[in-house]
């Protein structure tokens, strides 16, 4: 009896390794040929890029000035001084940065300049909006030479809207004129 | 004295902590500084006075002002 289950045993698994041996050897070669498993991708999380942005706005605010904080906050961009009185930045998320003349709005250059992070695919590159504009602020504080050295210089225009530029200009001086009105009120 | 690192996904994320005035605290926190150069991140300090707000950027630990509150350190420049 024990020989006959022993025998039935053997050549069920020998039908096994011809029937699915061929099928199991070829996958474990695909595996081989593809490498290591890519990393797992995070569950998407649809509050993950707010929450993300809400605690950048909690640096950037505890970082640059008040104004610039409210700028940021209200206008959606910065306007940085630049190493000479004559001109300025407009520092915007994720876009280019635009050298403008301080006295006539002229806009001057445009430097294309960004900060990928790749130290981890799962979460891209792309940094939270405020620590973009809080990155490009700091490189500019700290040392605009390197930052404008690192940028890839072009005339306005090339990314940068210059009609939303100079709205944004515009909206600039309005707002510190206000600004400047309610503190004298105050 | 905080070292902080910007990311995606999560804004700053906090790296190490610490008293510059305890010996083990700052070897901790050399040893993250140099960490995170070594992944390419640059280090800035914010610096004020009065209400001007500037930024110092630095290469080494023994350049962060001692009363520094924070290092915030993120990826570096790449023309796009």
């Amino acid at each position: 009896m024990s020989v006959a289950v022993a025998v039935s045993i053997i050549v069920v698994a020998v039908l096994a390794a011809v029937g699915f041996g061929p099928s199991l050897v070829a996958r474990l070669r695909r595996r081989r040929a593809a490498g290591p498993e890519p990393p797992p991708v995070a569950r998407y999380d649809p509050g993950r890029e707010r929450r993300a942005e809400s605690r950048a706005r909690e640096l950037l605010r505890s970082v640059v000035s008040a104004e610039e904080y409210d700028m940021y906050a209200e206008l959606g961009f910065l306007s940085v001084p630049g190493a000479d009185p004559g001109y300025a930045y407009l520092v915007y998320p994720h876009r280019p940065i635009l050298a403008y003349d301080t006295a006539s709005g002229e806009l001057l250059s445009e430097y294309c300049v960004g900060f990928p992070d790749r130290s981890d695919p799962a979460l891209g590159e792309r940094l939270p909006d405020a620590d973009d504009v809080l990155a490009k602020w700091m490189s500019l504080r700290g040392s605009e030479r390197r930052l404008i050295a690192a940028a890839n210089m072009h005339a306005p225009g090339r990314q940068v809207d210059p009609g939303q530029a100079r709205r944004d200009l515009m909206r600039l001086r309005e707002w510190r004129r206000l600004r400047a009105r309610r503190a004298r009120a105050a | 004295m905080k070292l902080v690192r910007m990311k995606p996904g999560h804004g700053d994320v906090v790296l190490a902590e610490g008293d510059v005035d305890v010996a083990d605290d700052v070897e901790r926190l050399i040893e993250e500084f140099r960490r995170q150069l070594d992944l390419g991140m640059q280090a800035a300090v914010p610096t004020s006075e009065g209400a001007r707000r500037e930024a110092l950027l630095v290469r080494d630990f023994a350049d962060v002002p001692r009363d520094a509150e924070r290092v915030v350190f993120f990826p570096p420049a790449a023309g796009g």
